[in-house]
């Protein structure tokens, strides 16, 4: 084990993945300037060369119809987008063309393509460098989307998803590159479509992704403290393919549910997590499964708007009071994440 | 005149034109439930370019595929089966014709989203050089997807780095109905030459002249030089999609298009195979062959199978 941040933890995946298999490289916008979106791809194209680690034209839409391309030819691109906001450009490849290829090849064809973006809060990003979109990518058959939170599952999941045969959308959370954690040495890779317990508890189960697990756990903390509430929390980790299981069975355990997304929640994952909680937990169930996500609007710029904008833990821990009507506990003197700690502009 | 170039191309041509006439004269039985986007006229156009390919050269198509299927290699029984969407098909039926491939020949995929097939053959272009395996990437499109972003983007892309991608833009000069001078500021050719890439234009229907156009070009690319650019004109015969002629809908008039049905492109190539030294028995005898094979496989597809229902999740995923 090592202590790496989560930036450090995506460059030691895609150096492992890339020493193991030469077919796979890097490419996108800012991929190999001084600034390496945001220190992710450090030192890869001084290892690995230009040819596997290179910029491209500003051409979002075509990059990802090249990677597809490549990758129908036994390459393995990643493709990496700065904001998930600029990776809408894609959807069309996605959608129309990532996403069916395979089946209308009567499975002759796989397109083991990663797609890496960073998404959500950083400072003031306002409403198009600030998305997260998951959704919006786990409804299309054909694509799996990944959200590794803690450094290790970002080795882990970010290699799993480059070694996987299929279409990966891996979704990397600004504030969470900060963030320090045991890592494993050597190779290390997880599968798609297992979840983790990040904290275990008897009272109430928070399925939350992303951000919104280091939130929770904060609200855990705090409801533990003054109310004496044990909560479960559950990440998920790949949004496609769900596992519903390891979901399923907290619920079963605690018979009550908060899905805290980091996203929109109409038509959103905290929707069909909902769901699933609905049909397959309802005899266990003790209250209605609640919901925390983005407000629905655009997310706007100035900080005061922008807190209101965003889920976190205490609107974690006030949605777990009323769901087990406890009375609104002081925050006054609680200690919650505020980037000013740690995180200053532009970007 | 070479007879087994001239021949073979003929094969192409011929195969082509009576497999979309089998389609014509089944389709409106209504067992075919899948549009067709025939290609009637283009058929010299096509084989031509093919014909200028390798075996391993991959390929990329439209809706408008049937062609570039056919003369790519791909199975005439693989062809009908999935036309009738039979489990026999080359994709199991799920493809249809407006998503046909047949990857084992080179044809790795189709789109019928206008242009959005151009970058996926441009990363294969890609892969081609990056792996040096010699072979060429070719992408055929209409004019119409001149008009798409990504057309820019993927001619820029190819230019600058030099990728060996062969561009073919099938020019009918329509866009479904729309005519070109109601869609386009530019020049096609001229345009794209300021991008510093060969252009060669067109507008024969003989095969022999294309392949002779195409060749040049291929080994162009093949040689490392970057791609270029096939500028190829030709008259679409029938409507947008669908079987018949459509002179009557009033957007084009069939007397303007009298010297296009003069030089018939199978006409013409089967003038180009007999003064090339094919005998009219060795040319009868090929065209015999053409059809017992298109009705042998006509007749396996109706006597296929339906896909099994299991088959609608399978193959999403790897």
């Amino acid at each position: 084990m090592s202590t790496l941040t989560y930036r450090n933890a995506i460059v030691a995946a895609q150096v492992q993945e890339m020493e193991r298999d030469a077919s796979v490289f890097l490419y996108g916008l800012d991929v190999s300037d001084h600034k390496r979106i945001f220190g992710s791809t450090a030192g890869i194209v001084e290892k690995f060369g230009p040819e596997r680690c290179f910029i491209t034209p500003t051409a979002e839409d075509s990059m990802a119809g090249f990677g597809l391309g490549a990758a129908l030819c036994g390459m393995r691109p990643v493709h990496i987008h700065i904001r998930v906001d600029f990776m809408l450009l894609t959807i069309n490849q996605l959608a129309n063309m990532y996403s069916n290829l395979r089946y209308m090849s009567g499975g002759r064809l796989s397109a083991p393509v990663t797609m890496r973006a960073v998404i959500g809060r950083g400072w003031g990003q306002s409403c198009q460098h600030s998305k997260s979109m998951q959704s919006l990518f786990a409804h299309i058959p054909g694509i799996k989307v990944v959200m590794p939170t803690s450094p290790a599952d970002a080795k882990g999941l970010l290699a799993g998803a480059i070694r996987d045969d299929n279409p990966v959308v891996v979704l990397e959370h600004r504030m969470l590159y900060d963030i320090e954690g045991e890592v494993p040495d050597g190779e290390y890779v997880i599968p798609m479509g297992k979840g983790r317990v990040v904290r275990e508890g008897a009272d109430l189960t928070v399925i939350a992704t992303s951000w919104m697990n280091i939130e929770a756990v904060k609200a855990a903390e705090i409801l533990e403290r003054r109310h004496g509430v044990s909560l479960e929390v559950v990440d998920p980790r790949t949004i496609h393919p769900l596992d519903e299981e390891l979901l399923v069975n907290s619920v079963n355990k605690t018979g009550r549910c908060l899905v805290a997304d980091y996203d929109w929640t109409f038509c959103g994952f905290s929707a069909e997590a909902a769901a699933l909680i609905g049909e397959r937990c309802f005899g266990a169930l003790r209250s209605p499964v609640t919901r925390l996500g983005f407000a629905h609007v655009p997310c706007p710029t100035t900080r005061p708007l922008e807190n209101a904008f965003y889920p976190n833990a205490e609107s974690i821990v006030r949605s777990v009071e009323k769901t087990l009507d406890l009375p609104a506990c002081d925050l006054s003197g609680e200690v919650f994440y505020t980037y000013e700690h740690n995180f200053k502009g532009p970007f | 005149m070479n007879t087994t170039l001239h021949t073979e191309l003929y094969r192409k041509v011929y195969t082509v034109r009576m497999a979309e006439e089998r389609i014509r004269a089944d389709y409106m039985g209504d067992e075919m439930k899948t549009p067709v986007h025939l290609s009637l006229g283009e058929e010299g156009l096509v084989a031509g370019v093919v014909h200028a390919l390798t075996a391993t050269d991959k390929v990329f198509g439209t809706w408008r595929n049937h062609a570039l299927y056919l003369t790519k290699g791909g199975s005439l029984d693989d062809f009908f089966c999935e036309l009738y969407g039979r489990e026999t098909g080359v994709a199991c039926g799920k493809a249809g014709s407006m998503h046909l491939s047949s990857p084992a020949h080179g044809f790795l995929a189709s789109s019928a989203v206008v242009g959005s097939i151009l970058p996926v053959a441009l990363g294969a272009a890609y892969a081609q050089k990056a792996q040096a395996t010699g072979d060429i990437a070719a992408v055929f499109f209409g004019d119409g997807a001149t008009e798409e972003g990504v057309f820019w983007e993927t001619l820029n892309y190819a230019a600058l780095a030099k990728l060996p991608l062969l561009f073919v833009c099938e020019d009918n000069g329509l866009a479904i109905h729309s005519h070109i001078q109601n869609r386009q500021s530019y020049d096609i050719a001229t345009t794209v030459k300021t991008f510093n890439l060969p252009v060669f234009t067109s507008d024969s229907t003989d095969a022999g002249e294309i392949h002779e156009l195409a060749a040049t070009a291929a080994a162009a690319v093949r040689r490392g030089e970057g791609p270029a650019f096939l500028l190829l004109k030709y008259l679409r015969y029938l409507e947008h999609v669908g079987v018949n002629e459509d002179f009557s809908a009033g957007y084009r008039c069939k007397e303007d298009c009298a010297d296009w049905f003069d030089r018939d492109p199978v006409r013409v190539q089967r003038a180009n195979a007999l003064k090339a030294g094919a005998t009219e028995a060795e040319i009868a005898a090929l065209e015999n062959g053409i059809r017992a094979a298109i009705e042998a496989a006509v007749a396996k597809a109706t006597a296929s199978a339906f896909p099994a229902l299991d088959e609608l999740r399978k193959d999403v995923y790897a």
